[in-house]
C-alpha cells in the first residue's frame, strides 16, 4: 500500500504526544500559585518553593519525551 | 538521524544532531574522552576549591565580600534545603548538597557561555553518576539508622489493607530503589540536552536562513532575538535544575530517615 504510505520521523510524534500532559500539569500547578497568590499575598514567599519544585517535576516528564526521542533512533 | 542530515550551508553543522555533543578530542592524540566536557568539569572542581578555600582563608566576623558571598551559599543549603527538608538533623548532609549544588550549577552555567556552550551535565554519565551517589546516600542512611530488614520494612510495606499489599510492594519498590535515581538523572540530563539544542536550533537556523536567501534577514534577526530570550530561559534552567536536584536528594533522605507514621 505504498499510496497511503506517510514519511517521516515518528520520533517528532512522539515528542509532540510527551508534551500535553505536562502542558496541562505545569498550568495546573502556576495556576494554583497564582490564585493562591491572589487570596492571600503573603504565602507568596512560603508556597513558592513548591511551585518550583512542582515545576521541575513535571516539566521532566515532557523532556523525558524529548530525550527518548533522540535516544529511540533508528 | 541517518540519511536526513542535509547540509544546506557548507559549513554550517545543519539540523544539530546528537553527534554535537560528541566533539573531537581537544589534542590530537588525547583520546576520545579528552574533550571539552572533560576540560569543563575539570575547570569547574577547580574553581569551587579554589573559590571556597579562599573564602574560608581568614574568617572574620564581619566577613568580607568573598566570605559573604561563600556564607550566602553555604547558608543557603544549610537552611533553605537541609533544615527545611530534612530537619536538624540535616546539618550533617549540608557539606554534600551544598557542593552538589555548586557542582551541579556551575556545570550548568557552562552551557550559555559564549565560546564554551557546552554544559557537562548534558552527558548522560554526570548526572547519572550523581544520581547513583545520591541513591547510595540515602539508602545507606537508612540502612545505618533502621538496619537492613528494618530499614526494607519501612520502606516497602506501608499502612494499607492487606490484600493490596502484594500489589503495592513490587510498585513501591520500583518507584524508591529504580525509578528515583533514574529520574534524578535523566531530569537534569534531558534539561540541560534539550536546551542545547533549542539554543543550536535557533542559532544555527539563523545563520542557514541567511545562507539560503538574503531576504530572510528579518526573520534570521527574529530567529537569534528568540535564541537570546531562550538563553535567558536557560539560565533559569540551569539554577532550577542545580536546586531540584539538590532538593530532591534532601527529601529521599529525609524520607529515609523518617520514623514510622
Amino acid at each position: 500500500m505504498d499510496i497511503l504510505a506517510i514519511g517521516g520521523n515518528i520520533n517528532a510524534l512522539a515528542i509532540g504526544a510527551a508534551a500535553i500532559g505536562p502542558g496541562v500539569g505545569i498550568g495546573l500547578v502556576f495556576s494554583a500559585y497564582i490564585q493562591a497568590t491572589a487570596r492571600q499575598p503573603e504565602s507568596s514567599r512560603m508556597t513558592q518553593p513548591f511551585m518550583w519544585l512542582g515545576f521541575a517535576l513535571i516539566e521532566a516528564l515532557a523532556l523525558f519525551g524529548i530525550a527518548f526521542a533522540f535516544v529511540f533512533q533508528k | 538521524m541517518t540519511g536526513e542530515t542535509t547540509v544546506w550551508a557548507s559549513e554550517i553543522p545543519w539540523p544539530p544532531s546528537v553527534n554535537d555533543f560528541f566533539p573531537p578530542p581537544l589534542v590530537e592524540g588525547g583520546g576520545y574522552w579528552l574533550t571539552k566536557f572533560t576540560l569543563f568539569v575539570w575547570i569547574t572542581v577547580a574553581l569551587l576549591i579554589i573559590f571556597f578555600t579562599i573564602a574560608y582563608r581568614d574568617p572574620k566576623l564581619v566577613p568580607g565580600r568573598l566570605q559573604w558571598m561563600a556564607e550566602s551559599i553555604y547558608g543557603f543549603a544549610r537552611e533553605n534545603v537541609a533544615k527545611d527538608m530534612i530537619g536538624p538533623e540535616g546539618v550533617k548532609f549540608a557539606p554534600y548538597l551544598a557542593t552538589l549544588f555548586c557542582f551541579i550549577l556551575l556545570n550548568n552555567l557552562w552551557g550559555i557561555i559564549p565560546f564554551i556552550q557546552v554544559a557537562p551535565t548534558s552527558h548522560i554519565a554526570y548526572p547519572a553518576f550523581l544520581a547513583v551517589i545520591s541513591w547510595v546516600l540515602f539508602n545507606y542512611v537508612g540502612v545505618r539508622r533502621f538496619g537492613f530488614l528494618g530499614y526494607m520494612k519501612k520502606t516497602l510495606i506501608l499502612p494499607a489493607p492487606f490484600f493490596i499489599l502484594p500489589l503495592l510492594i513490587p510498585i513501591e519498590f520500583a518507584s524508591t530503589f529504580l525509578v528515583r535515581p533514574f529520574t534524578l538523572a535523566v531530569r537534569l540530563f534531558a534539561n540541560m540536552f534539550a536546551g542545547h539544542i533549542i539554543l543550536l536550533v535557533f542559532t544555527l537556523g539563523g545563520f542557514v536562513l541567511l545562507n539560503a536567501s538574503a531576504l530572510f534577514a528579518p526573520v534570521s534577526v527574529f530567529s537569534w532575538l528568540l535564541a537570546l530570550a531562550l538563553t535567558l530561559l536557560e539560565t533559569l534552567v540551569a539554577l532550577l535544575q542545580a536546586f531540584i536536584f539538590t532538593v530532591l536528594t534532601s527529601s529521599y533522605i529525609q524520607g529515609a530517615l523518617a520514623e514510622e507514621h
